[in-house]
């Protein structure tokens, strides 16, 4: 048995349709506990007071802000080796996803720079990259727009996502080479390292992840569903056209 | 290939090609700024930075007939079947962009880094750094050219694609003149504006002639 068989359009609806409930109410769920949790029940931050609890939604948020595109990227490899259509549409139908994860972590970050960097934005490399990160984003949507075709539409921005990812890596390592200073702290969650962050407040971060994760893939996988009803309402809509 | 590099080349310079239009660009981008800023106490220290950022934007405004005139006249078909592989061609007409464009800006450099007020340590930083990482410009801005040849109007949306892929070699290349300007080691960043540069070179004449052939399929 092929892992490719849930590459066809109809098997993948399927078994996206039967697990989109669940990730819809795990992320409802998840979420509720984890920011509730974080929002209102932790401890104070002997620092930053209250200023701290955003770190639920800033992690997260930028968690997903890389490795969105990090998929759809994975995804454009898969669409233009493989020629499955339903990867391309999964990377289009991610892009705005990311691209508002990018602005949330952005938006989070300046508002929890403020109290406590004392200022909303420094040219640092964490800050400097997510900021490339977000146009590339936006350079990927706008050319998924700009074409009429959805065929060559499919292939150019897959290969615009490769050659991006790329030049993403190598901005990032450019910026932080040289402007090694940063206001920023090193990664808050890491699977080898010990944590950054104390047990009262790691338990609800990752609740919350996991909540940001699942809400991900409901919206990502209700987008793609509808991305591939489209198509064949197109080629339904032709079809009667011929007739 | 050659023959192709000499056409570019030719239509670029010929009466109507515009080739050295980048080159006024050029110039005039980096005298206005400083007029745009005023006083001069600040000039010398954002010099290297001003100049990079121009010689991007200038860069960029010639980029979108890179393919464009070829679709439109369909002698980008013919390229694409001609016996030459696709990435060759792609790579014949960056290295004409190149010439039109990126190296004129080298030569061009030390006239803006006078009137911008660059410490002299730093020019040779400064044209170095121009001449290792501007090709890099003309291959990556190729891919982008490549990518948008099919849309009308593409030129505001190659900016928006490409303008994201110039930051690693401008980054370096201003660091790299930051650097010798303040009497730290250029090296560094210029060898790592060189690694920009191989890597652009290895992989933007594929990406682009996977893109122009979806183009022109």
């Amino acid at each position: 048995m092929s892992i490719w068989r849930y590459a066809n359009p109809a098997e993948f609806m399927r078994i996206s349709g039967a697990a989109l409930p669940f990730c819809i109410w795990g992320a409802a769920v998840a979420l509720v506990v984890g920011l509730g949790w974080g929002l209102f029940l932790t401890p104070l931050h002997y620092e930053q007071g209250e200023s701290a609890r955003i770190i639920y939604i800033h992690v997260p948020a930028s968690m997903l802000a890389i490795n969105t595109y990090f998929l759809m990227a994975f995804a454009s490899i898969i669409g233009l080796v493989r020629r499955h259509h339903v990867s391309f549409l999964a990377a289009k139908a991610a892009a705005p996803i990311g691209a508002g994860m990018t602005a949330l972590a952005l938006v989070t970050g300046a508002l929890w720079g403020a109290p406590t960097w004392g200022t909303w934005w420094v040219w640092d490399p964490k800050l400097t990259s997510v900021l490339i990160m977000f146009f590339f984003y936006i350079g990927y949507i706008a050319l998924w727009n700009a074409i009429e075709d959805p065929e060559k539409a499919a292939d150019l921005t897959a290969v615009l996502c490769l050659v991006g990812v790329v030049f993403a890596v190598m901005s990032r390592y450019a910026v932080e080479i040289f402007d090694g200073r940063t206001l920023h702290q090193p990664a808050s969650l890491s699977l080898d390292a010990e944590e950054n962050v104390a047990n009262v407040y790691y338990k609800p971060l990752l609740v919350s992840i996991a909540g940001f994760y699942l809400f991900f893939f409901a919206v990502m996988l209700s987008r793609t569903r509808t991305e591939i009803r489209l198509r064949r309402a197109r080629a339904l809509a032709l079809q009667a056209a011929r007739d | 290939m050659k023959a192709l590099l000499l056409r570019d080349l030719a239509l670029a310079f010929r009466l109507g090609g515009g080739g050295l239009m980048a080159l006024g660009f050029f110039a005039i981008a980096g005298f206005l700024i400083p007029i745009g800023i005023g006083g001069t106490e600040a000039l010398g220290r954002v010099a290297g930075g001003v100049i990079w950022v121009s010689a991007l934007l200038a860069c960029l405004l010639s980029l979108d007939r890179l393919f464009q005139a070829d679709f439109e006249d369909g002698s980008l078909d013919l390229i694409l079947l001609a016996p030459p592989p696709l990435e060759i061609s792609v790579l014949a007409k960056a290295a004409a962009h190149w010439l039109t464009t990126g190296a004129p800006l080298v030569a061009l450099s030390p006239l803006l880094a006078l009137t911008l007020d660059l410490a002299p340590a730093a020019w040779p930083a400064l044209i170095l750094s121009l001449l290792i990482g501007t090709p890099a410009l003309s291959l990556v801005g190729a891919a982008g050219a490549a990518l948008t040849v099919g849309v009308r109007r593409g030129g505001l949306l190659l900016s928006l694609l490409v303008l994201p892929l110039y930051l690693p070699t401008m980054i370096l290349g201003a660091r790299a003149v930051e650097r010798a300007g303040t009497g730290l080691d250029p090296w560094p960043a210029l060898a790592l504006s060189g690694a920009v540069t191989l890597v652009a070179l290895a992989a933007s004449p594929f990406a682009a002639a996977a893109a122009l052939r979806v183009n022109l399929r």
